[in-house]
């Protein structure tokens, strides 16, 4: 590589040396150093983790991020806004539509717009199933991580009727880019509803049927129940969200508290906490939420309201001077968008607020005195997402 | 078998031309068979998925497929390993499970060695793969290999002994170590004074089976007890730097054994090559022996398989619990029922 700058050349040396920190680190420490990842199978990408060993014991075990940094703050800033959804949704992969909604939020709150209640609802919905997709395969991965290989062939057999709902609206299985300011790009298409209870119906079934194969498991429980234990002051001194808090005991849901945008208030619906803290909560409470997000769904398809999907907005799109920060209560947790506008076609900064960076940061808390095979478990009980943690 | 075609062949024809390829054959063609039939198909089917379709009818050449990928591939060594032990493992763990079929009996003379000590042998060479183990963890100059053979050998270690605990069992009821013995005293036998079907061990062992397959399927390191190649913790333990020919001698190994095992299983508890209802003095038992025992075997393989695919797996200090404080107790207990029972009857 040419250098053709100072700066360029001491960045590059600063780069080097904080490489060779951390090799140093690894090598000359007392005790045996494991160095998981960045190519690991079970850290879902490029996550690594370095971990101090006595034995099997964990004495001191950090993560480090960044493998995957894609830059996606920054690029915002040369997309326009309606371009910035593509972007926005390979964050966290699994549940891609959950990650539009915040952005298209805040860059609504800034231009006052509001969608009209008929996009309000099929976005609570597609919200939801993006919910479904994500989690769905967590209660497959998790068990596949303890050890047990069946449980995530079921997950991927049943969410493929979740993705195909999605695929029928939006035409993306994986990356839907639907989202639109003012309201959403299409309407639904015909027999949609009756097509989503039936996907539905198949995902309660998986559910009963998680809760026997893995949750009813007694070396599942051996392997979770006291594992990873996070208790509540903890867990909020980390800045954890989602499901992850809400296993710590703390009854605390921004679909529920600090909604903004979706119509979470026309619904019948229970946040599920867990008093324990521990791996085994953390699945117990995500498998609850899948369900209720199944109870959620099923309310909103027979309420959807008509009219029209999309307010009136301007064909080329621009923000009005401002700051908005919406954050919605994505799959892996809150996930927050600080939109700041200088009234350009681009947003000026976006700072991505994504739950599995602060779900991470707990880890060097929680794998401490644990075993080789529970620094598996409890990150795989933490629930990740590489994307999500990178951006 | 040989007086069947009325031959008589010299000695080394006997030994190198017939007992080597049969000694191969007994090997390679159920371990072949449980790789295709439970670890492609059984297996796929239980997870809704098909396995393997395109290489033959119904996959069933895709077993070949596989041997001839890994024979093609390089065989790496990584350059701080200490290559003649990395190099040599694969084959301590392969002849473990070709001397243990050596003992095994297939008919009234369709047998290799008929050892007094048989099933004393069987165990003790047993254990020799957990010798090869090691070596593969500590030669490979990796943390993953050398936690996985560690573990290894804490495992088998530790689960050495409920298996044979449990063998006593047996050994107390037909009152012989040999192996031929196990099986006529089954054939032989009668449960309570009824002989209908002879006296299958496993009714009368129960607890010894349930203890002798816990302990198999540890020793085999399958799931819930696949600690030492965890492929979500320690990438694949101890075969994490092997590739090529010396993965797949592993891999031959690891099913092949679970073949074997599943044989003395089927001689211990299920009768072996005996079948109720025929004198076991019969020579029809020469030929329809091998297969009367490969059907048993087959259908304790599949316990193995079954087990592995649906449990997660255990943590090793509960491994370890399982193993010292409940497993041993119970088969000491059971050797003790057994002897008991045995001096009353």
């Amino acid at each position: 590589m040419s250098m053709t700058s100072e700066s360029d050349q001491l960045a590059y040396i600063a780069s080097q040396a904080a490489d060779a920190r951390v090799n140093v680190e690894v090598e000359t420490d007392e005790g045996m150093t494991l160095n998981l990842g960045p190519q690991h199978p079970a850290t879902h990408g490029t996550l690594r983790i370095i971990a101090k060993l006595d034995g099997e014991k964990v004495v001191a075990a950090e993560p480090i991020m960044g493998y995957m940094h894609r830059g996606y703050e920054k690029l915002t800033e040369v997309r326009t806004y309606p371009q910035v959804t593509t972007l926005v949704n390979r964050i966290d992969w699994l549940g891609s539509f959950a990650n539009e909604v915040p952005f298209i939020l805040a860059a609504e709150q800034l231009m006052e717009v509001e969608a009209p209640p008929r996009a309000q609802w099929i976005r609570t919905i597609l919200f939801e199933l993006s919910r479904i997709a994500n989690v769905c395969l967590f209660l497959g991965d998790m068990a596949v991580q303890i050890g047990a290989t069946t449980p995530v062939f079921y997950a991927f057999r049943d969410r493929e009727f979740v993705l195909n709902q999605i695929e029928r609206v939006t035409g993306g299985r994986f990356h839907p880019n639907f989202d639109r300011i003012g309201g959403l790009k299409d309407d639904l298409p015909k027999g949609w509803i009756e097509e989503t209870r039936g996907a539905l119906n198949r995902m309660t079934d998986f559910c009963d049927e998680m809760e026997e194969l893995v949750l009813g498991n007694e070396i599942f429980q051996a392997r979770t129940r006291g594992i990873g234990t996070i208790p509540s002051d903890v867990a909020l001194a980390y800045g954890l969200s989602g499901a992850n808090l809400r296993a710590s005991g703390i009854d605390w849901d921004i679909r529920r508290d600090a909604n903004v945008g979706l119509v979470y208030d026309q619904v019948d619906w229970k946040v599920w906490t867990h008093p324990d803290g521990d791996s085994f909560a953390r699945f117990w409470v995500r498998l609850q939420e899948t369900r209720e997000a199944c109870n959620i769904i099923d309310q909103l398809l027979g309420t959807i309201p008509s009219g029209p999907i999309m307010a009136k907005v301007p064909r080329i799109i621009k923000v009005p001077p401002g700051e908005a920060y919406v954050a919605t209560e994505n799959p892996l947790g809150e996930m927050g968008f600080y939109v700041v506008s200088k009234g350009d076609l681009t947003p000026f900064r976006v700072k991505i607020r994504s739950a599995s960076f602060s779900n991470m940061s707990i880890a060097p808390w929680v794998l401490k005195d644990v075993f080789v095979p529970d620094i598996i478990s409890i990150l795989a009980s933490l629930y990740f997402i590489l994307g999500d943690i990178d951006r | 078998m040989i007086d069947l075609l009325a031959l008589s062949p010299a000695w080394w024809q006997e030994t190198f031309l017939i007992k080597v390829p049969i000694g191969l054959l007994a090997v390679l063609l159920p371990a072949g068979t449980i790789v295709y039939l439970y670890l492609f198909k059984a297996i796929s089917f239980m997870q809704s998925r098909l396995g393997p379709m395109e290489a033959g009818p119904y996959g069933s050449l895709q077993l070949l497929a596989e041997v001839g990928k890994w024979i093609q591939k390089e065989d790496i060594f990584p350059s701080k390993a200490d290559k003649f032990v990395f190099a040599a493992a694969p084959f301590v763990v392969l002849m473990s499970t070709f001397l243990l079929v050596v003992v095994i009996p297939a008919g009234p003379d369709a047998l290799f060695v008929d050892l007094d000590a048989g099933i004393y042998f069987a165990m003790a060479i047993s254990s020799v793969s957990v010798i090869g183990i090691l070596m593969a963890g500590w030669s490979s100059a990796n943390k993953y290999s050398l936690l996985g053979g560690i573990r290894a050998a804490g495992q088998l270690i530790a689960y050495e002994l409920p298996l044979i605990l449990a063998v006593v069992g047996v050994v107390i009821q037909a009152g012989t170590m040999n192996m031929q013995g196990i099986v006529l005293s089954q054939a032989e036998g009668e449960i309570f004074g009824w002989g209908g079907i002879g006296n299958p061990f496993i009714l009368t062992q129960f607890i010894g089976f349930a203890i002798f397959m816990i302990a198999v399927q540890a020793e085999l390191t399958q799931a819930p007890f696949d600690m030492p190649v965890a492929e979500s913790e320690l990438v694949t333990g101890y075969l994490t730097e092997y590739s090529g020919i010396r993965f797949l001698l592993f891999f031959i190994g690891e099913f092949a054994s679970a073949g074997v095992f599943s044989a003395i299983a089927a001689v211990l508890f299920f009768g072996g090559w005996y079948v109720p209802g025929i004198d076991p003095a019969n020579q029809i038992f020469n030929v329809i022996g091998p297969l009367v025992l490969a059907a048993k075997m087959m259908l304790i393989a599949f316990l193995i398989f079954w087990f592995r695919f649906t449990f997660p797996r255990f943590r090793e200090d509960q491994l370890q619990r399982l193993a010292w404080k409940f497993l041993i107790p119970l088969s000491l207990a059971n050797i003790a029922l057994t002897g008991v029972l045995k001096v009353a009857a």
